[in-house]
């Protein structure tokens, strides 16, 4: 693993990174649901090492000072979080445009009444199906899909703005027609149609998720067709499923470019998936300011614009459009995250990631590893068959 | 496209803000997940997008003050609003 050693930048000549345009701040892991898609690391942070409310108060202020525009109230659960209607509203008095990324469940209307007069700009409700049993089945929650509905309905009469999420899997594809249509039906003014994304618990179920070719392309043909009969009327964002692209997407707009996650403890991520990357070191916020740790961290100097890159991507014309792709999938395909993201053709691994996700959507069944506290990468599957699956 | 009345009262709806940038010195407009940059004259219409002006007061504040076309102006300010109605990050009513 030595030749993954980071550059280090000529100091003398750096120009700082521009600042931030948004952040993720993962408030806590603590969630209701079990989604086998979850991007949130096999290994959750417990509740004892969450980051206090003062410091998270703290992060938000600086993340404002330094240009950051959106913020992503997350987890996991946010409103896990007793604090949660503190923390939005200091994140509204500094500035920040506040986003907050729930599950609709476990959430009081008091509470959201509360959050709505805090300030809270606009929710983002994930939704797992169409059909009310396959989607609490795939929530690993009973009852889960009637009370999203319910939590909806309360989002629309405190005038709040909506955006409906749906994660897309084999378990879900064939509805995507149907999900737009509830998404339209709860309110939304906004609907995001994204393609499972193999990392952390979705990359432990991927055999369990990854569709078929032939159903990837159907479902494009229907995004694009809903979007144009929608026009006006709910905008339509799609996440692509690289395992079947031909580009790598410009995994989080480029690295330590646009974007950063600070996990329930206080570690500064570039990206979700970034602790997969081990060589990698972290800053704590509770140990160096955000600023210091965007423009100076050594993992955002990593894979920071271009001169880590080995062939095909030192010599492409698209280095700067889509920056290699994902850093997290190249190590987890192709050993070394300075290759190229094995998505696109001209990586030598292209054929390696068609064949796993052609291999992965041979299999047949939804016989999930649900999302829970205790378990390591890659021993998920051992631990659920101990621990019976919630649903 | 969205076709655009003149007696129309947009306004941006909760969700989407028109803001000032200190730390970039620009205008922004903060849509969820969306960030438009907006130039001097879009962001003088997205000032007048009150919710109380018409379109078609909008276009005669902006015609005296810019000593311009009416009609040039009243085309170009229906093609922005309607821009934004598409991407939902303006209402009409």
């Amino acid at each position: 693993m030595n030749d993954m050693t980071v550059p280090s930048p000529d100091q003398a000549t750096r120009v700082p990174p521009p600042a931030p345009l948004g952040m993720l701040a993962e408030l806590t892991h603590r969630c209701p649901l079990s989604c086998p898609y979850c991007s949130n690391p096999v290994e959750l942070d417990k509740r004892s090492g969450e980051l206090d409310t003062e410091t998270w108060k703290r992060v938000f202020s600086e993340a404002a000072s330094m240009g950051v525009l959106h913020l992503h109230l997350s987890g996991g659960e946010p409103t896990a979080r007793k604090d949660i209607v503190e923390l939005t509203a200091h994140a509204v008095k500094v500035g920040l445009y506040t986003n907050l990324i729930t599950s609709g469940i476990g959430v009081q209307r008091e509470k959201l009444e509360e959050l709505a007069d805090a300030g809270l700009d606009h929710v983002q409700l994930s939704i797992q199906d169409a059909l009310p049993d396959n989607a609490d089945k795939i929530a690993g929650l009973k009852g889960a899909h009637e009370k999203k509905r319910v939590f909806a309905g309360w989002v629309l009469e405190l005038g709040l703005p909506l955006t409906i999420n749906a994660v897309i899997h084999r378990g879900n594809i064939e509805n995507i027609e149907a999900l737009v249509s509830m998404a339209l039906e709860f309110g939304a003014r906004r609907v995001e149609i994204a393609h499972s994304q193999y990392y952390g618990w979705a990359l432990e179920n991927r055999e369990m998720l990854m569709p078929t070719r032939e159903q990837v392309m159907r479902a494009a043909a229907t995004v694009d067709r809903l979007r144009e009969e929608l026009e006006g009327k709910l905008v339509i964002d799609a996440v692509v499923p690289d395992y079947y692209a031909r580009r790598p997407k410009p995994c989080v707009g480029g690295w330590g470019k646009q974007s950063l996650n600070v996990t329930p403890q206080g570690k500064v991520l570039p990206c979700h998936a970034a602790e997969t990357i081990e060589h990698l070191q972290f800053d704590y916020v509770t140990e160096k300011s955000l600023s210091e740790i965007w423009t100076n961290g050594s993992a955002f100097e990593a894979y920071r614009g271009t001169s880590w890159m080995k062939e095909p991507c030192t010599s492409c014309p698209r280095k700067e459009i889509d920056f290699g792709g994902c850093r997290c999938q190249a190590l987890a395909i192709t050993g070394d995250p300075r290759n190229a993201d094995p998505a696109c053709s001209l990586s030598p691994f292209h054929a390696k990631i068609t064949s796993l996700a052609m291999k992965a959507a041979a299999k047949d069944g939804t016989d999930y590893i649900y999302r829970r506290f205790g378990a390591k990468p890659g021993q998920a599957r051992v631990e659920i068959t101990r621990n019976n699956a919630p649903v | 496209m969205t076709e655009v009345a003149s007696t129309a009262t947009p306004k941006l709806p909760r969700g989407v803000r028109l803001r000032r940038d200190e730390v970039r010195d620009e205008w922004l407009l903060l849509a969820p997940e969306r960030v438009l940059k907006p130039d001097a004259i879009a962001v003088k219409v997205l000032e007048l997008c009150d919710g109380q002006r018409t379109v078609e007061g909008i276009v005669d504040e902006l015609a005296a003050a810019f000593a311009a076309p009416r009609e040039q102006i009243d085309t170009d300010v229906k093609k922005m609003l309607a821009d934004l109605a598409n991407k939902r990050v303006l209402d009409l009513a």
